[in-house]
Parts: structure tokens; C-alpha cells; sequence
């Protein structure tokens, strides 16, 4: 066995000299100019900014569901601007767990189906799949609603059962676009609560994307986004 | 198998779209195949027309009759088998809305010649013991109620006068496609009624029918009888059974034609209505499939899965408007009577049902399926809300 040495970790994350811009109508809209960024992994990041700043913009390209106009997108070692749509999808489905706001779980499926539609795509025999998505259930503390359809669920069990969905696969990186933003105080509390310890105890890095100052407090790092530039970081 | 499960539960999503289009789907696919069924029983004639049979007529025309006397001449011909004859006798049974067909046939052979009519040997005895005796077939008896040895009146129309025949002999037909409507009697009861009334009418044959030995030489021996006739008073035109039958369609070409450019609107239309359905639905689910996408799904699942949708819609009202095509064409069939006696739903209709339907769930998904291959997840999901 080869012994390990105590190197420093390389960022799970560099966005390097990203600028990202819009048509709307005749008009062209810088979105994102340029912008650096370096994330850890492990850690537990809030992007914050108002409306407009290009926050789910960054979030998205980090994501691989968007394309920077110029710049490199490195994540976990892997230059994702270098990649075609179909490896960029089999990307996604390997390195990447998505939360949305409004939760994007297929109605016609039950919290089970919902969990396991991700490892649709992985080779898995059907009893390993329902085993994972019962596990990841189980981490969200939703294991007595997996058989309930998303509208019977509340908004906060519908947002854990998105959870479940995101972490299923075991991703390098979750991505979370105002996870909160759609639920009561309490349900916001405990969906927060959910992702700090996937981030404490199990060491998922995370991105959210938050306009809450309370739900960035989860996190241990947060960066302001400005007319499409990082402004400064909060530790 | 989840792709299945996915596409089975899209498709009850909307229930009342889903079912008020498989309806649709079942009305239009019914229309469809019960339009084609009316086009096979006008070609019924020809379908049943046997490739060994030929068809001597006046070469002026089918109303112009021929001497009887040709008959044995025909036999002469080489490649010539048998030799039939009859005449049209048209009438009247009850009322001009009773139609079917009626003729005057040589008893000693037509029967010999068209074996698809079966009599039963003692009825067919009994027809050539009697002169005024007359087979019909199995449909007539039923529409009428007719029994062995019940008489039969007709009024005469091109043949004048009041005329009684005794039902000796009830046909049935070799296969569903042999027509059971129709009603014959003894050309020699004819004749000797004609020498009373009209002689100069008498000994006259309306077409006569040939049966070759073998069918690859109907051109030569058709030509042979024709050459027989040539420059007498009354030439022969001489073509096989199919080519006769399709002479008579043809005069009817236009309506034929127009049943079928209305089967394939009726089916345009059902067309744009599924994609119309389709299209909405697409639309209403484009950020489910933005989320299909971000998770990793490709176009190829999302095709399957719109396409799916699509044909199961589309198979639903198929196999509902082709199941509702029998009872619906029991009951056309019933209301024509012998207007079109030949009117069964035939497997090739159902064949091409079932080929539009899935050529119509296919076509339909296509232009939705397209746009939801194309779409921006970002922009998708930025929609949502």
C-alpha cells in the first residue's frame, strides 16, 4: 500500500474567468463578467445577491445545465466546459445532486419513484435502486411517506423528498437554487438543517443559491454576487 | 419497464383530455375502416371473380342481347370448358325499394360453373324438374322469410307481364365473400314465355359465361370467340370475369374515389387533433422535462416518452373504434340488404387501421417531442413557478 501524504486538497470547484450573458429582445445582458471563484470541498458555500446579480446563473453553469460564454469551469477535475452535451449529461447524473425551489418532482411518481429516478440511469438492478432510494428516504426522515404520490406530501416533505432525489447518487456536489424559498419558517428550518448535517456529517459540498440572510447563516461561507461580480467573502 | 410505467401514468394524468381524445381517436379510426369496408363491398364482385371464368357480351353493349345459338359455337373454341348463359331479368318484388338481383340462367349449367353458389343436390334436382322454379340465396330467404315451395311473384319490367315462380332451391355461399342476395330461375321459363309474347325476343342470351382450362390463355381464347363473331349482327366483346366486374365499378368510380379521399380526411383530421393534444401536454410538462434532462435523461428517453404517450393514446381509441367497427357494420350491413350484399370488416381494413393508428401516435409526438429535445434547461427551469 502506498502511503498517503498530506497534501493540500485541490478545490472541488474553479470557476475561472467566467462571463455568462443574455439576449433579451435586441439588448445583450452581461450576466456574470469574469468572475473567479474557489470552493473547497467540503464545505457548505451560500451565494447570495439581489435579484438579477446572476446567482442562479453561476449556479447553473457550476451545474452543467448552462454554458459559459468564455472561462473554464473546472469541478472535481473535470474541464466541463470541454465536454459534449451527452458526456455533460452523464456528468450530471454522476457528479451533480440538484434542489430546486419549487421541488421538480414528477407528480405521476410516488417519494420512491421520485428518489430512485436518478439511478434510473446508472445500471442498477431494480431491488439495489429501491434500496438506495429507501436509504436516502430514511436520511431525510421520510421513510413512512414513500409510497405517498408529491401531492400528498407537505412543501417542507416534498423539499426532503427533492433531497433524497439529489443525494441519492452519491454526487461530488450539491446544488441547491433557494431551497427555502418556497416553504413556511418551520419547514425552511428543517430543510436547512437537513442539508448542514449532509455538509457536518457526511461531508457533502454544497452550493445554495439564497436570498434568506437566515438560511445563509447555515452556511460556513458566503459569497455576494453583484451585477455579475463577486463582490467580497464572508467567512 | 419505468419508462412504461411513466408513459402508462402520463397518460391518465389528464383524464378527461386523454379520454375525450381517445374518443375522438375511436370515432375517427371507426369512420375510417367502416369507409374502407364500403370500398371492399363495392369491389366485391371483383374479389369473388374467379380467373377461370370469361364473360361473352354484346360488343355494342351490355343491353344488347346475343343469339343462343353462340353458345355451341363457343364450346367449339379450344381451351373452352364450359359454357354458361343468363339474362338480366331486372322486376319487381313488392315494390321498387325490394332490390336484388334477379336472373334468367341456363339451368343445366350455371351451377356447374359457379361453384360458390351451392345448392343442395335434391333442391338442385327439383329446380330442373320444374319449369317456373328459381333459387335464391340465403340472405333473400332470410329477409323474407321464404320457404321450399313457397311462390314468388315478380312484375315485370324489362320483360313485361306478371310473373310467378316456386322457390325450389336456397343457396348458400363457399365463403363470406359470395354474395347470397341473389335470385335465379330457368332462362328456357323465360324464353318460352317471350315466344307467346315477343317473339322476336326470344332465343337471346344477355352474357355468357366461359369457363377455360387454363387461365393463362384467357387473352387467346377470348380473342378466339371475339374473331368468331366478327362481322356478324351481333359482335362479341369477350374479358374475364374480374375485368367485367371492374367495368361496372368503374361506372361508379366517383363515389368510390370520394370515399376515399373522405377516409383519409377523416383521418387528417384526427391528426391534427392528437397533435394538438400532444402539443399542449408537451407544453404543460416542458420543465418536467428540463428536470428529466438535468438529471441526466437524453432526448432519446424523452422521444420515447412523448412518443409513448402519444401512440398509447392514440392504440386506445384505435382499438376502440376498430372493436366498434363489427357491431356498427352488422347494423350497415343490415340496412343496406342487398344493396351491398358483400359488407364484412375484412383483415387488410383492420391492417390498415391499426397501421394509421400508429402511424398517427407516431406523427403526432413528433413536432412536441422535437421541441422538447431542444429545450433549455436553464430557461426551462427558470420558468417554473
Amino acid at each position: 500500500m502506498t502511503e498517503a501524504r498530506s497534501l493540500p486538497e485541490e478545490p472541488i470547484v474553479v470557476v475561472d474567468r467566467v462571463s455568462k450573458s443574455y439576449r433579451r429582445g435586441a439588448q445583450v445582458v452581461d450576466v456574470l463578467r469574469e468572475i473567479n471563484l474557489l470552493i473547497d470541498r467540503g464545505s457548505f458555500v451560500a451565494l447570495m445577491g439581489p435579484s438579477g446579480s446572476g446567482k442562479s446563473t453561476l449556479l447553473n453553469l457550476i451545474a452543467g445545465i448552462d454554458r459559459p460564454d468564455a472561462g473554464r469551469l473546472i469541478i472535481s477535475g473535470t474541464d466541463i466546459t470541454q465536454l459534449g452535451e451527452s458526456n455533460l449529461a452523464q456528468w450530471r447524473t454522476h457528479h451533480i445532486g440538484f434542489i430546486f425551489q419549487f421541488y421538480n418532482l414528477l407528480p405521476v411518481l410516488t417519494g420512491l419513484e421520485n428518489v430512485e429516478l436518478p439511478l434510473l440511469l446508472t445500471g442498477l438492478s431494480r431491488k439495489i435502486r429501491r434500496e438506495h432510494a429507501m436509504v436516502a428516504l430514511e436520511l431525510v426522515g421520510l421513510p413512512h411517506r414513500v409510497h405517498h404520490y408529491p401531492k400528498e406530501l407537505s412543501g417542507g416533505e416534498q423539499q426532503r423528498v427533492a433531497i433524497a432525489r439529489a443525494i441519492v447518487t452519491d454526487p461530488t456536489l450539491i446544488v441547491a437554487d433557494e431551497p427555502t424559498g418556497d416553504l413556511d419558517k418551520a419547514s425552511a428550518t428543517e430543510v436547512l438543517t437537513l442539508m448542514d448535517q449532509l455538509n457536518r456529517e457526511f461531508g457533502k459540498t454544497i452550493i445554495m443559491v439564497t436570498h434568506d440572510p437566515h438560511a445563509a447563516e447555515k452556511a460556513g461561507i458566503i459569497r455576494h454576487l453583484d451585477k455579475g461580480v463577486l463582490n467580497s467573502d464572508w467567512a | 419497464m419505468e419508462l412504461i410505467k411513466l408513459i402508462v401514468r402520463n397518460t391518465g394524468r389528464h383524464r378527461l383530455r386523454s379520454v375525450l381524445t381517445i374518443l375522438g381517436m375511436a370515432v375517427a379510426i371507426l369512420a375510417f375502416c367502416l369507409l374502407r369496408t364500403v370500398v371492399d363491398a363495392w369491389y366485391a364482385g371483383v374479389a369473388g371473380a374467379s380467373p377461370n371464368r370469361l364473360v361473352t357480351r354484346n360488343a355494342v353493349s351490355l343491353i344488347f342481347p346475343m343469339p343462343i345459338s353462340y353458345k355451341q359455337k363457343i364450346l367449339q373454341v379450344p381451351g373452352v370448358s364450359k359454357v354458361t348463359y343468363a339474362n338480366w331479368f331486372g322486376g319487381v318484388y313488392v315494390d321498387e325499394k325490394q332490390f336484388f338481383p334477379r336472373m334468367a340462367v341456363g339451368a343445366e349449367s350455371f351451377f356447374d360453373l359457379f361453384p360458390e353458389f351451392i345448392v343442395p343436390p335434391d333442391q338442385l334436382r327439383a329446380f330442373m324438374n320444374q319449369r317456373n322454379a328459381c333459387i335464391a340465396g340465403r340472405k333473400l330467404i332470410d329477409k323474407y322469410g321464404w320457404k321450399i315451395g313457397d311462390a314468388i311473384p315478380l312484375t315485370g319490367n324489362i320483360y313485361p307481364g306478371e310473373w310467378r315462380f316456386v322457390l325450389r332451391g336456397i343457396y348458400r355461399g363457399a365463403s363470406k365473400s359470395t354474395d347470397e342476395t341473389q335470385f335465379f330461375f330457368r332462362w328456357d321459363y323465360l324464353d318460352e314465355a317471350l315466344k307467346k309474347t315477343s317473339p322476336f325476343r326470344s332465343g337471346q342470351a344477355g352474357w355468357y359465361v366461359v369457363q377455360i382450362e387454363n387461365p393463362v390463355e384467357s387473352q387467346d381464347v377470348s380473342q378466339a370467340i371475339d374473331a368468331l363473331f366478327k362481322n356478324s349482327s351481333a359482335e362479341t366483346l369477350t374479358e374475364t370475369e374480374k375485368a367485367f366486374q371492374l367495368g361496372f365499378v368503374a361506372m361508379t368510380d366517383a363515389i368510390v374515389i370520394s370515399i376515399r379521399i373522405v377516409s383519409f380526411v377523416v383521418i387528417g383530421v384526427i391528426l391534427m387533433v392528437l397533435a394538438n393534444t400532444m402539443a399542449m401536454t408537451a407544453r404543460d410538462r416542458m420543465s418536467e422535462y428540463a428536470v428529466l434532462k438535468t438529471l441526466g435523461f437524453g432526448n432519446t428517453f424523452l422521444f420515447l416518452l412523448i412518443a409513448g404517450e402519444s401512440i398509447t393514446i392514440a392504440m386506445c381509441g384505435g382499438i376502440l373504434g376498430m372493436g366498434l367497427t363489427f357491431p356498427t357494420a352488422a347494423v350497415f350491413s343490415k340496412e343496406l340488404g342487398t344493396l351491398l350484399p358483400i359488407f364484412h370488416v375484412g383483415w387488410v381494413t383492420l391492417l390498415m387501421g391499426s397501421g394509421v393508428t400508429v402511424g398517427i401516435g407516431l406523427l403526432s409526438a413528433l413536432l412536441p417531442a422535437w421541441r422538447a429535445t431542444r429545450v433549455e434547461i436553464a430557461e426551462a427551469l427558470r420558468h417554473i413557478g
